[in-house]
């Protein structure tokens, strides 16, 4: 069983008409997962046991037909918490850690009658755009197993680009989710900040995480995104604003919509081969009725810098709490506390992670304060600015995701620099906390091309109703990778 | 900002902030690298942030009266007790253990 | 040469609320280790602070204490270093914006009174604890995440008494909005010193040194005291004071360096992105105000205006807000304020320090103090019955029917006692005699038959009335 053949809705469908039980779905999802993971390297940890335990529990009440998420496999990057279930954030410090408690999207997973089916490889701590910082594996990209599946979400990507599940759930804190959706021609949603609860999310960087999720389809997506946005009493960032139906309203109809083109998002930084898609996206989009002008965001270019020091400064202060004490890996032969602390992490933590903290603790201390964490606050509120002026005018922006393809594996992990510099265009939507989506827009070579949808705060539903108008006038999506694609 | 971006000792400085150790090896690439990525950052100091507010945190609304939590209190049940000590490298009496502590001045509070 | 001193203090307090400060586990003492502790309290990955609007609230409360600015937009930082009771290896504490600024409390020493401006009050989460054994140190996060507020004083204190002052009044008026018990030997006050001297006529500082976490107030007066004539020898000598931390012995009654500070410890303070900034609307501190328990200086006035009390009384009676609530509800149940006070003051007080507790873990209740000293006021008992009665109402008994009970009502009415003096005289005439031919003793002599045959529970003043006039018409 593959999911390239059926969407949530047809799959809801055959679980209410009894076609097909939960515990066959789920079991026909390991088989196929057993069958093509191991090209691919999607997932680090499965859940079977529980998960047919749980989806016998679901046949037995029933399917509810009005709640489209009962019984459906999902798989779950493997930075959100999942009581009972090895959690590791792909780091060896976490090799063993298993939580005591569930993340609220995973509480809402099971509130749903979701069924987890696994946990998914990713950067370490979610700090990288390769997935190549993974202590434990690596993830091939299914459109061309030499190369990379993007990061960090890389595992969620590949997992639904591969048709191993049909939804899954990543994280995003510069690019994490959108990034790896357009590598492997999937569609992902970073939802605006606060519009779905961090609790749970094992914390990289406080005021740029938000978890979102993963699909082949749009209003997959949407559906998806029903099921785990709102407010948590445990987060005090999420939002208490009302959840709108996000699969309402998808009809096709963008006439009159007005979309912002950065021209910064277009430059020669860019692949012209990625310009080429987009370019061509517009004009769909302007086939559609839609009005496409370029539009500035003059600060953007800043971004990566800006993100960069915030974004590690945060992850410097959070990851602290892994120290060898209370959970998680001590190093061996300690002999004092001191030990515990430096020996521990310094084993247990992969070079990107330790690079981040380095940055974050050198721009957060004693004189340097001032000229790197507060001037990328000031910036930070430039680029947010530049969005607000924007958005006075426009109903949505759009770009590319990423400025070139996947690349190959093994290529860009020795720069650091290179690396951080492919986050150019997704860097700003986190650091201004808007939503922003890819949506696959075509190919480049043979690789996968996603555009970028950015949408005023808590205003995911035009980016969805504007991808689903633009996919349904394409048939990117309907094209399937060479592992585990069907035809 | 600093005209050397970062030496070597600085990234030792660093490093013991982290709690982080490096091999010499890794001390010199860290510091190659590092002096490069914050070059980078040094971009900023171009841009004119005179009178910006600087922001650093995002959230839809302040907290206020209504928002915050009731200062009710909830117990944990022994189960979770036993799984937090489950999880400990080593515990003693309910305790968590961990080899001396050598710096008396403690948090410096 | 002459030295002007300057002395700082950090105060923490530990605030009484239900549940912790950013988490809902109970703040509770003399608990199973661990056992007040929840995911947040050990900083799980992927937890998340919620904070407590209680605890916003108390420090509404101490901030109007202090006569201190409250600050309406205000936010949590992080203050960052690793220690193995300090979870997350960050403490949230407020740094940059604390919840409010520029208080003041008043002191007195030598009958001269003097304000003491405070610079600061902020909230925070305090730490667990450790214990420290030979090879290896043990970790209890109950006390993690209670909350605290931090009072820094303006570098206005001028000398160790004043320093011993300004702890006693700051204990006494945070005490009084009810928000802490501020008990220096159960934790709940903490206090750090720094201290300066330096040349009179220079305005500029000297080099101050640190104490931490002093004990009680005579440690605080006694380790500024040394240190204060030890910076001065240092100077005298031609020496520099070196900013550094040390530690006061108890047992010797000096100060013992522990650390010299280079520069400032590195604490790599950010606001924290967890917690959205707080607003706190005037609406809302107006209507915590409204709850804050009336201050000592305030009852004191009330003592000596309406009650009569003299001002020394009134200050006995408002050193502790539960001595003060315990009477003003004592004279709230009709007892007379000044007997009130005296037998707070007199018998209540003895027996406190003889049995060492606290007036509120008694069994004594305003209610039953007000019962006997109504019984006092009206004449319904003897004082020497009172003190029968006093035993049994420190024992939890009702006062009134414990009388009752035992038959103890003083006798007052002329009807029933004249009988008894009539009755006693018919069998003295001998005394009769002796008074006639004025031997004074000889009425003690009848007073104490009379009494006896009371057993004791004639009223002696009237007693003494019906005899006199008895004795005369014979």
């Amino acid at each position: 069983m593959n999911y390239f053949d059926q969407d949530l809705t047809s799959l809801h469908a055959d679980l209410v008409a009894k076609k097909i039980s939960a515990v066959a779905l789920a079991k026909a999802t390991f088989e196929n997962l057993r069958e093509i993971d191991p090209k691919l390297g999607a997932f680090l940890n499965l859940n079977e046991e529980a998960a047919l335990k749980r989806a016998a529990e679901i046949d037995a009440k029933g399917i509810n037909p009005d709640n489209i998420m009962a019984g459906i496999p999902v798989a779950v990057k493997d930075n959100i918490v999942t009581k009972g279930l090895t959690t590791t954030a792909a780091s060896k410090m976490l090799e063993h850690f298993v939580p005591v408690y569930d993340a609220t999207v995973v509480e809402k997973m099971a509130a749903n009658d979701a069924v987890i089916i696994g946990k998914n490889n990713m950067d370490e701590f979610a700090m990288g755009g390769s997935t190549e910082n993974s202590a434990f594996k690596v993830t091939r990209n299914p459109w061309d197993v030499s190369r990379v599946p993007g990061g960090s979400s890389g595992g969620s990507a590949v997992a639904v680009a591969s048709g191993q599940v049909p939804v899954a759930f990543g994280s995003d804190t510069g690019g994490s989710i959108r990034q790896p959706s357009s590598f492997n021609g999937v569609v992902g949603m970073k939802p605006t900040y606060g519009r779905v609860s961090r609790w749970g999310l094992i914390a990289f960087a406080s005021s740029l995480d938000q978890i979102g999720p993963m699909t082949r389809t749009v209003k997959d997506n949407a559906a998806a995104l029903n099921m785990i946005a709102g407010y948590d009493q445990h987060d005090g960032t999420s939002s208490k604003r009302e959840v709108p139906d996000f699969t309402a309203g998808l009809d096709g109809n963008i006439k009159g919509m007005k979309i912002g083109l950065p021209k910064e998002y277009m430059d020669e930084g860019i692949d012209p081969k990625v310009r080429e898609v987009i370019n061509n996206a517009v004009k769909k989009f302007e086939e559609l009725g839609a009005t496409v002008e370029e539009v500035s965001l003059p600060n953007s270019r800043y971004g990566v810098s800006a993100y960069y020091i915030i974004a590690s400064s945060e992850a410097s202060s959070n990851l602290q709490r892994f120290d060898g004490i209370r959970y998680g890996f001590r190093a061996d032969d300690v002999k004092n506390l001191e030990d515990v602390y430096v020996r521990s992490r310094s084993e247990g933590f992969g070079d990107e992670v330790k690079r981040r903290i380095m940055l974050g603790t050198f721009s957060l201390s004693a004189g340097y304060y001032d000229a790197y964490f507060h001037k990328a606050g000031q910036v930070r509120t430039m680029i947010i600015n530049d969005f607000n002026k924007v958005f006075e005018d426009y109903d949505m922006i759009m770009g590319p995701v990423a400025p070139t393809p996947a690349f190959k594996i093994g290529d860009e992990i020795s720069d650091p620099i290179t690396m951080y510099m492919n986050d150019v265009l997704t860097i700003p939507v986190n650091l201004a906390g808007l939503p922003g989506m890819s949506v696959p827009a075509g190919f480049a070579d043979g690789l996968p091309v996603g555009l970028q949808l950015i949408g005023k705060a808590f205003d995911e539903s035009t980016l969805y109703k504007a991808g689903y108008a633009f996919e349904q006038a394409t048939d990117v999506h309907k094209q399937t990778p060479k592992v585990g694609g069907a035809n | 900002m600093a005209e050397e971006r970062i030496n070597a000792d600085q990234v030792q400085h660093v490093a013991g902030l982290a709690k982080l150790e490096f091999t010499p090896n890794e001390l010199e690439t860290f510091t190659g690298q590092l002096e490069k990525i914050i070059g980078m950052f040094e971009e900023l100091s171009k841009v004119d942030t005179t009178d910006v507010p600087a922001t650093m945190r995002l959230s839809d609304d302040t907290l206020r009266e209504a928002t915050l939590r009731e200062d009710k209190a909830v117990k944990s049940d022994d189960q979770l007790r036993r799984a937090l000590l489950n999880n400990a490298p080593e515990t003693a009496n309910g305790l968590i253990k961990v080899p001396t502590i050598i710096d008396e001045s403690g948090d410096g509070e | 040469m002459n030295f002007v001193t300057t002395i700082g203090l950090e105060v923490h307090v530990e605030l009484k609320t239900n549940s912790k400060i950013f988490s809902p586990s109970p703040v509770q003492f003399g608990s199973e280790p661990n056992a007040n502790t929840n995911v947040i309290d050990w900083g799980y990955p992927g937890v998340l602070p919620t904070p407590n609007k209680g605890v916003v609230e108390a420090g509404i409360k101490a901030a109007t204490a202090l006569h201190a600015d409250i600050e309406h937009h205000t936010y949590f930082d992080r203050k960052n270093y690793f220690y193995p009771d300090n979870p997350k290896a960050y403490q949230i504490t407020q740094h940059d914006k604390p919840i409010a600024h520029d208080g003041w409390i008043e002191i007195e020493v030598d009958g001269k009174k003097k304000k003491i401006g405070i610079e600061e009050m902020h909230i925070e989460e305090d730490a667990g604890k450790n214990t420290h054994e030979s090879d290896y140190s043990y970790v209890d996060l109950n006390r993690q995440g209670t909350p605290l507020i931090e009072i820094v004083s303006k570098p206005e204190i001028a000398s160790p008494e004043e320093a011993y002052a300004y702890c006693e009044a700051l204990r006494q008026r945070i005490q009084f909005t009810g928000v802490s018990d501020v008990k220096m030997e159960e934790g709940s006050m903490r206090v750090d010193v720094n201290i300066s001297i330096r040349p009179a006529g220079s305005d500029k500082y000297g080099v101050k040194t640190e104490m931490k976490n002093l004990n009680s107030f005579n440690y605080v007066r006694k380790s500024l005291e040394y240190e204060e004539q030890r910076q001065q020898r240092v100077l005298m000598s031609g020496g520099q004071v070196q900013q550094e931390t040390r530690r006061f012995d108890e047992t010797t009654g000096k100060t013992i360096l522990m650390r010299v500070k280079e520069g400032s410890d590195d604490y790599r303070y950010f606001p924290e992105p967890d917690i959205p900034a707080l607003n706190i609307e005037d609406d809302w501190i107006k209507e915590v105000q409204a709850t804050i328990p009336e201050m000592p200086g305030s009852r004191r006035e009330r003592y000596i205006n309406e009650f009569g009390l003299t001002p020394y009384d009134a200050g006995v009676l408002t050193q502790t807000k539960e001595m003060s609530d315990f009477f003003d509800a004592t004279v709230a149940q009709g007892a007379d304020p000044k007997l009130t006070s005296n037998y707070l003051q007199g018998d209540v007080n003895a027996y406190l320090n003889d049995k060492k507790v606290g007036l509120l873990q008694t069994d004594l209740t305003p209610e039953h103090l007000a019962g006997m000293i109504k019984m006092i006021s009206d004449e319904t008992i003897s004082s020497k019955i009172a003190k029968k009665v006093f035993k049994a109402i420190m024992a939890g008994s009702e006062p009134v029917k414990w009388v009752n009970d035992k038959g103890l009502v003083q006798l007052s009415d002329p009807a029933k006692l004249q009988p008894i003096i009539d009755g006693v005289l018919e069998n003295n005439q001998q005394s009769i005699d002796d008074f006639k031919n004025g031997k004074d003793r000889a009425v003690g002599f009848l007073v104490g038959q009379i009494m006896k045959q009371t057993h004791g529970q004639a009223n002696p003043k009237v007693v003494n009335q019906l005899l006199m006039t008895s004795l005369k018409a014979r």
